[in-house]
């Protein structure tokens, strides 16, 4: 009997070579690219001459500085003068080495982790690496996904390989039902909050159990997306017929004979019964309230029913930290969560943009208004063909006549590169996954949440438990 | 890459877990193309008073007094020292071209976000773990004699600080290459044909792929 995990098949099956010193030469079967931590690999390539190793494995989009509005525009849409030349930048790079781009008028453009998947560019058994740290996300396909920085990204870009030491490996478990109004970005919220936000560092984490095996697929995204919060570098979940349904019709994705043979392949793509896992951790999901974070780290985070901590009661060396973080959020210490006031809302990112985000979301606000306390509530769809489909589903015109602004799809407020952005001391309700401080812009304070839980804020002009509405 | 094979700085005392990226770097900064200039803007959220919006001429620029880099002789510090988890979060390598062009040769810390850490490496910028107990020790040490230098020595594997003295342990590849100052893609391009046998064998098993 074989027993091993679904992280060493992946690994074994793209080892192309050991490196003196030994490191490990991996294949990497796609390339993500955006406009942000590109231009300097491609600069880098030019200057010494280096070709692209294998374009086509390459996919390329504009995402991270691009606004929400006056899309129709193009490029010549773009009012910020830097953000205008790094998009053209990408175009022209894209251009030079014949790698394929998306553009910004392109239907499907998009944040890049929901467009892989979507267009079925990330496909099972995969490595696929980007030069963003979201990139765990594609591991809800079963694919080995990471990552990267700008130096690697030239290094794949010359060679289609990167150079890596095997993590450890670490499986989270999943039990019980999830309570209404409960979602899988409170399942990664909870295990967040009790690993720590270094707690899985040097490890991938394979997502397992009963309430995994439950989830869709988009779900089981917003799960990996958030690995990297605990620091572990990859998230993974393996395949079942969940993932091959996925899959099926996508445009990237193999068809006739070829799907016959990729799916007899993919089905292997799951840790042997009896595989080892150097570490496990096991949650009851069935008992998870929804989760918020109360401060400037995903780690610091509680059910929407508890309290704020008292850092006195705090140990010793985390005491300095936890003041920080709540003079930061402009918290007391022991303040309940819920009934906070919120100025404004974000439904988007990686994490949170897919259209069953959005189906949830408007099955709370359908018929109803934001409260008046809210300045600004926002949705910005994860893609293009995200804000397609909830229009053709009229979910579109429920957020409008309840208030919310209907953007463009692009990474947006979750980090705050484009105009959309928290003012000092603007407490949002946000269903990215991180609550740095000025991460959504400088002084501003974010609360991490699930999109019902944003929902519920926005109508309620509060931290509302979203079980009670 | 740049070589490292010995330093000596002051060291930069910055006492707080979780350092994130987004912190070294602010977003507003990340939209140049070139590795140029990002050192006026490391830390510039806490760094400085204003709204830091990126057309602000340097002479308008409100220093905040509080902030470590502000303070001399802080201001002329080389090697960084940190809590548990610096550099976690987003990928930016913008994080360690803003360390470097500010001056920084070392980071010392407990622990770091692991992409990060790739990041220095490959920017010979030497991410340096030490215990717990040995990087509050430094604290304690560097807040005594602010201007006392600390010495990161790699080839010899050591820190030394006064008659202080600590090894220094870093992944072998890493060092080797840091060392010599190695260029990464040339030594994995060197291995051009493996790369290409085995895209045949994978073409042939798995031609969806291609
Ligand atoms: S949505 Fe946010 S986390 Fe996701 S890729 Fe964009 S900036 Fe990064």
């Amino acid at each position: 009997m074989t027993q091993h995990t679904l992280y060493d098949k992946l690994w074994d099956r793209h080892l192309v070579d050991t490196l003196p010193g030994g490191e490990s030469l991996l294949y990497i079967d796609r390339h993500l690219i955006h406009e942000v931590s590109s231009p300097q690999a491609f600069a880098a390539l030019r200057e010494k001459r280096r070709p692209v190793w294998r374009a086509d494995a390459n996919l390329a989009v504009p995402d991270h500085a691009v606004p929400t509005r006056n899309r129709d525009l193009g490029v010549a849409g773009i009012r910020d003068g830097l953000a205008r030349q790094q998009v053209r930048r990408l175009q022209d790079n894209c251009r030079e080495t014949r790698i394929p781009l998306i553009d910004l008028t392109d239907q499907r453009q998009g944040i890049v982790h929901v467009i892989g998947p979507e267009q079925g560019l990330t496909l099972p058994g995969m490595t696929l690496v980007c030069g963003d740290s979201h990139t765990s996300t594609h591991g809800a396909l079963a694919t080995l996904s990471m990552g990267i920085g700008t130096s690697e990204v030239e290094h794949v870009l010359a060679t289609q390989t990167l150079r890596a030491r095997k993590l450890k490996t670490l499986r989270v478990r999943f039990h019980g039902e999830l309570d209404e109004g409960v979602t899988a970005k409170d399942m990664v919220l909870a295990m967040i909050g009790r690993l720590g936000t270094a707690g899985a560092t040097g490890f991938a984490i394979e997502y397992a159990g009963p309430t995994v095996a439950g989830l869709s697929v988009e779900a089981r995204m917003t799960l990996c997306n958030m690995s990297i919060e605990a620091g572990a570098r990859a998230g993974l979940v393996g395949y079942d017929g969940v993932t091959e349904d996925y899959v099926r019709g996508r445009p990237g994705a193999p068809d006739g004979a070829d799907w016959e043979a990729a799916v007899t392949h993919w089905r292997g793509l799951v840790s042997d019964p009896d595989a080892r896992f150097d570490r496990d951790e096991v949650f009851d999901a069935g008992a998870l309230a929804p989760q918020v974070t109360w401060g400037t780290s995903p780690e610091m985070v509680a059910p929407v029913t508890g309290q704020v901590p008292v850092p006195d009661e705090a140990p010793p060396g985390q005491r300095d930290d936890l003041r920080r973080a709540l003079a930061y959020m402009g918290l007391t210490a022991g303040q309940a969560l819920e009934g906070l006031p919120i100025d404004r809302v974000f439904i988007g990112s990686c994490t949170n943009a897919r259209i069953e985000d959005l189906r949830q979301v408007a099955s709370l606000v359908r018929g109803h208004r934001l409260s008046p306390r809210i300045r600004q509530a926002i949705i910005v769809p994860g893609s293009g063909l995200v804000r397609l489909q909830a229009e053709r589903e009229g979910l579109a015109d429920i957020f409008e006549c309840a208030g919310f602004e209907w953007r463009a799809a692009g990474c947006s407020m979750c980090l705050g590169m484009n105009d959309d952005r928290l003012a000092p001391g603007e407490r949002c309700a946000s269903t990215s996954n991180r609550n740095f401080e000025g991460r959504q812009g400088k002084g501003g304070r974010t609360h991490l949440m699930s999109p019902v839980m944003a929902a519920a804020a926005a109508l309620t002009g509060v931290i509302t438990d979203v079980r009670g509405l | 890459m740049q070589a490292f094979t010995q330093h000596s700085g002051i060291v930069i005392p910055l006492d707080r877990r979780n350092v994130d990226t987004d912190a070294i770097l602010p977003k507003q900064y990340l939209k140049k193309i070139d590795k140029e200039g990002f050192g006026a803007h490391l830390f510039d959220d806490e760094r400085y008073l204003d709204a830091g919006d990126v057309d602000t001429p340097p002479a308008e620029r409100r220093p905040n007094p509080a902030f470590v880099l502000n303070q001399t002789p802080y201001d002329r510090g080389t090697v960084l020292l940190a809590q548990a988890n610096f550099g976690c979060g987003s990928s930016r390598e913008h994080a360690v071209w803003a360390l470097q062009d500010f001056g920084i040769r070392a980071v010392i810390a407990p622990s770091f976000g692991e992409i990060f850490q790739g990041n220095c490496f490959n920017n010979g910028v030497l991410p340096v773990i030490l215990s717990q107990r040995d990087v509050d020790e430094l604290f304690r040490l560097c807040r005594q004699a602010p201007e006392q230098p600390l010495t990161v020595d790699l080839a010899g594997e050591r820190l030394r600080w006064g008659d202080r003295e600590w090894p220094l342990s870093v992944d072998s590849a890493r060092r080797d290459a840091l060392l010599a100052g190695l260029d990464d893609i040339g030594i994995t391009l060197e291995r051009a044909e493996k790369i290409q046998q085995y895209e045949v064998r994978r073409r042939r098993e798995e031609p969806w792929l291609f």
